[in-house]
């Protein structure tokens, strides 16, 4: 690892005309690190994620990344152009519903295939050759490589989704619920492909959950946001099992116990 | 002259020719581009060439020499009344001929006689956008253009390999313009699409439901999409055309009787009868019987 961190972000506020979206979060992500936010529905996390994503642009602060070759560049500086080419190369988004990240009219092989396709990989057997190892990566079979996600279940969309977002190695995914809508043994499953998937390829990732179980499983630092605001960060472990601020007092305490 | 007299010349107003006409040089000036241009209301359906038509009252003069093509064929509906059309509203002289005209509208075909620096080929387009049916937002596919972002269009060539086996787009087949812009050859058979590359005539596509117009410039690069290892193709026929006998040329299936007969013609009328008054004949030609018929002694 190195001791530069991948992306810093400096008072990121961003307001709805008079409503508050987010307001004032910093905080640094690092190379190989899993960051959760959590918080109720309307608390500004996907607005948060929009805004890094770039997906938003922000009302104020500033969010720099560090580039494959070093250098520092400020998102909300970048031309549409560059913004749009980091989007499907360096990063992966990874929507809470399949098929708003998936192109569902092609093909499973089409949908990994794309981004290689997009940054200019013409030819077609090496373009078959990785989705079909992204899909076995995945778990999915590789005789499902010519159909259409459509037909696929509600988990193995999800897992088609990550596939699509992976298959250029980026080094920053950003997930947007990617447990949510489904039940709870295909929850599990996916979690555990996720979490070895980050492992091995050494991910760094922004995790929007209001799941606290898939951020104690999967990250290792969380944000816990409320009304916009950031009320209190740190290592995950040591937010779950001993919060401090009243808030997170009162989400852990919510968490049913079977 | 007087009895065009209540129709300006070819029927579009000055006004309006004017606004194409900068539409058309704009399209010029960046190859591939589709430039939005106001369409008008013509005196005939959408999908019927309204596009063409425009283009072509644009351009037209009272030297021109027109020539209307559908499919290939001077004799179907579409290109007789299209021809009847302009020579009635700017009393043009009309030909079959490709070799004499100065102007080619056509409907998805380009001619196998070669064009000329003097030559004008205008096609009618029913649907310019060649990412329409992977990218219905118009928003979006206006940027990828802006961006030249184009990998989706392998995607769709990528989609036919995997459930064809090999690129099965026959037609409409996506190319891209000076290195530049991904463009829609308009339906015409991929066929004619190494007829675009560095051809010396004016290439004037139009548009007229979907309000666009776009060009190809004389002597511009148009290169077929494909991939390395699945490089393009142009169809193939087995046999020569069964009446002029040409090979290499784009041939129409023709049903002969309903006992399974058929037979492969050229879709191009004029260069067929060209080649047979030539004394070219093909093995279904009635020449070819006549002469066979003498040869044979009678029973």
């Amino acid at each position: 690892m190195t001791d530069e961190p991948l992306l810093r972000v400096s008072a990121l506020s961003k307001f709805y005309g008079s409503r508050v979206g987010c307001e004032n979060v910093t905080f640094d992500l690092w190379p190989g690190e899993v960051l959760a936010v959590v918080g109720e529905s309307g608390s500004g996390k996907t607005t948060l994620l929009n805004c890094l994503s770039t997906r938003l642009l922000p009302s104020s602060g500033t969010a720099s990344y560090r580039m494959r070759d070093g250098q520092w560049r400020e998102l909300y500086r970048m031309s549409e152009a560059e913004r749009r080419f980091l989007m499907r190369t360096d990063w992966g988004f990874v929507h809470q519903n399949p098929a708003d990240g998936l192109r569902m009219t092609v093909s499973a092989g089409a949908n990994v295939g794309e981004r290689l396709m997009a940054v200019g990989d013409r030819h077609y057997g090496r373009i078959r050759a990785t989705a079909v190892d992204w899909l076995s990566r995945v778990e999915i079979d590789e005789d499902r490589i010519d159909d259409e996600p459509r037909a696929f279940s509600g988990g193995m969309r999800q897992r088609l989704q990550i596939a699509r977002n992976l298959v250029t190695s980026p080094r920053l995914v950003f997930m947007d619920e990617p447990t949510g809508g489904l039940d709870v043994s295909v929850q599990a499953r996916l979690l555990d492909l996720l979490r070895g998937l980050v492992t091995d390829l050494g991910l760094a990732a922004i995790v929007v959950t209001h799941d606290l179980a898939v951020a104690r499983l999967l990250s290792q630092r969380m944000m816990v946001m409320k009304d916009g605001r950031v009320v209190e960060s740190g290592l995950t472990d040591r937010v779950l099992d001993d919060p401090r601020a009243p808030y997170t007092q009162l989400l852990v305490s919510s968490i049913l116990q079977v | 002259m007087t009895d065009i007299a209540t129709y300006n010349f070819a029927y579009l107003d000055e006004q309006t020719k004017r606004m194409i006409r900068r539409a058309i040089l704009k399209g010029i000036a960046i190859p591939g581009y589709q430039v939005p241009f106001a369409s008008r209301e013509m005196p005939m359906p959408y999908g019927w060439g309204t596009g063409g038509v425009q283009v072509t009252a644009s351009i037209i003069g009272p030297d021109d020499v027109l020539k209307v093509i559908d499919q290939g064929a001077d004799d179907t509906t579409n290109a007789v009344s299209i021809r009847a059309f302009f020579k009635k509203v700017a009393n043009v002289a009309v030909t079959t001929e490709t070799a004499k005209a100065t102007i080619i509208q056509t409907r998805h075909r380009i001619p196998e006689h070669p064009l000329n620096a003097d030559q004008v080929l205008v096609f009618q387009v029913p649907i310019p956008e060649p990412l329409r049916f992977l990218e219905p937002r118009e928003t979006e596919t206006r940027k990828m253009h802006a961006l030249e972002e184009y990998g989706l269009m392998h995607v769709k060539l990528y989609e036919d390999i995997a459930r064809h086996g090999r690129i099965a787009t026959t037609y409409a087949y996506p190319v891209k313009v000076e290195g530049r812009y991904v463009m829609d050859p308009s339906p015409t058979p991929k066929f004619d699409n190494p007829k675009m590359h560095r051809s010396p005539a004016l290439q004037l596509f139009g548009a007229g439901r979907e309000k666009r117009i776009y060009a190809v410039p004389p002597f511009t690069d148009v290169v077929s999409l494909d991939f390395e290892d699945h490089p393009f193709e142009v169809q193939t026929f087995d046999q020569p055309c069964a009446l002029c006998g040409a090979g290499n040329v784009y041939l129409d299936e023709v049903i002969l009787d309903d006992h399974g007969g058929h037979m492969f013609v050229c879709s191009d009328t004029d260069h067929c009868e060209k080649r047979r008054a030539d004394g070219h004949h093909g093995h279904l030609a009635p020449e070819t019987h006549l002469a066979l018929e003498a040869k044979e002694p009678a029973e």
